[in-house]
């Protein structure tokens, strides 16, 4: 399957939850301040083991960056 | 020794919670996040903005700053052009950070980076529905602060010039008239280049100021912080003392009545 992620278009395997694409990503999903949206939808920290990641998806992973 | 009028005692509340300064700060231009670090400590400030940005985009190390600063974490909208562009930023910056605060903007244009009026009203009322604590960067117009402050805005952040400007505050009636449209706290948002500008805010009322290219662009950011301080905390006595009225002719503070060699009484 193929998702979006943070603009750029990824393989992932089948079944993929938003955890697998962090590590697939080389973020580890225990950095602090860290959220991911799939679809436009947040999806909380709690959820990122369990919540698959449809084929298709756009997901953001973001974090605080420098600004006014 | 601190001396306050009875309506102008106290700290800057913002929704129910006493902020340690009147002036806030924004993490954006600083050459290094070691000036950043020391530009918190001077300015003595309560809250700083971050933006949210992809990871690729923002190194790390940051956070850490902001959290060992021991100040509110406050997650801007920056760079969004719709409500719901500002909507997403804004439920991811309370999933990252951990808080219900929002500075939003929504930019109309980009070379002027001024606000949406449209799109920022209605980007409001749905984070005011959401359950955030809005605080949004708007024109100084008193029409729309009022209307922003119906939507349920914790405050209102009228721009006194555009975003990094450093114009200072361009028209100082639109913002006293912005002071009295509305009851929430009023923050001067962009626009300041240096102390006297964050002064000339607060002699006009307002509640607190929020600089960013001021501190961050200054040849000593940690120096140029202090200086703010400094100019709000003026700013804001002056304010209380109400000042003299202007006019435009002379008026001596001197008796001409007794001079030295003038007529006897």
């Amino acid at each position: 399957m193929r998702a979006t992620v943070n603009g750029a278009e990824r393989s992932l395997p089948p079944g993929a939850c938003v955890v697998d694409v962090l590590r697939a990503c080389g973020i580890g999903e225990d950095e602090r301040a860290l959220a991911v949206a799939v679809d436009g939808e947040v999806v909380p920290r709690t959820a990122w083991g369990g919540t698959r990641v449809p084929d298709g998806a756009r997901v953001e992973v973001v974090r605080p960056a420098a600004g006014g | 020794m601190t001396t306050t009028t009875a309506a102008g005692a106290g700290p800057l509340v913002i929704a129910g919670v006493a902020l340690p300064s009147r002036l806030l700060l924004g993490s954006g231009g600083y050459p290094s996040l070691d000036h950043l670090a020391r530009a918190l400590a001077a300015s003595g400030t309560g809250v700083v903005t971050v933006a949210l940005r992809r990871v690729e985009h923002a190194p790390g190390g940051l956070y850490d700053v902001v959290a060992r600063a021991g100040v509110r974490v406050l997650p801007n909208t920056a760079g969004c052009f719709t409500a719901r562009e500002a909507v997403e930023t804004a439920r991811l910056g309370r999933e990252a950070l951990g808080t219900d605060w929002v500075k939003l903007e929504v930019i109309g244009d980009e070379r002027t980076l001024l606000p949406d009026a449209v799109e920022l009203l209605r980007a409001a009322e749905q984070l005011v529905g959401e359950g955030f604590t809005v605080l949004p960067y708007t024109t100084a117009d008193p029409v729309l602060a009022r209307r922003l402050e119906a939507a349920g805005c914790a405050a209102v952040m009228p721009l006194g010039a555009p975003i990094g400007s450093g114009l200072g505050i361009l028209d100082p009636h639109a913002v006293a008239m912005v002071r009295e449209a509305v009851d929430v706290p009023v923050i001067l948002d962009a626009g300041i280049g240096t102390a006297s500008d964050a002064a000339r805010a607060m002699e006009l009322g307002c509640d607190g100021v929020l600089a960013s290219s001021a501190v961050a662009r200054a040849h000593d950011p940690a120096a140029m912080a202090g200086a703010l301080a400094l100019g709000v905390a003026a700013g804001r006595r002056a304010h209380q003392a109400g000042r003299m009225p202007a006019r435009a002719a002379a008026r001596a503070s001197s008796a001409m009545a007794g001079r030295p060699g003038g007529s006897p009484a």
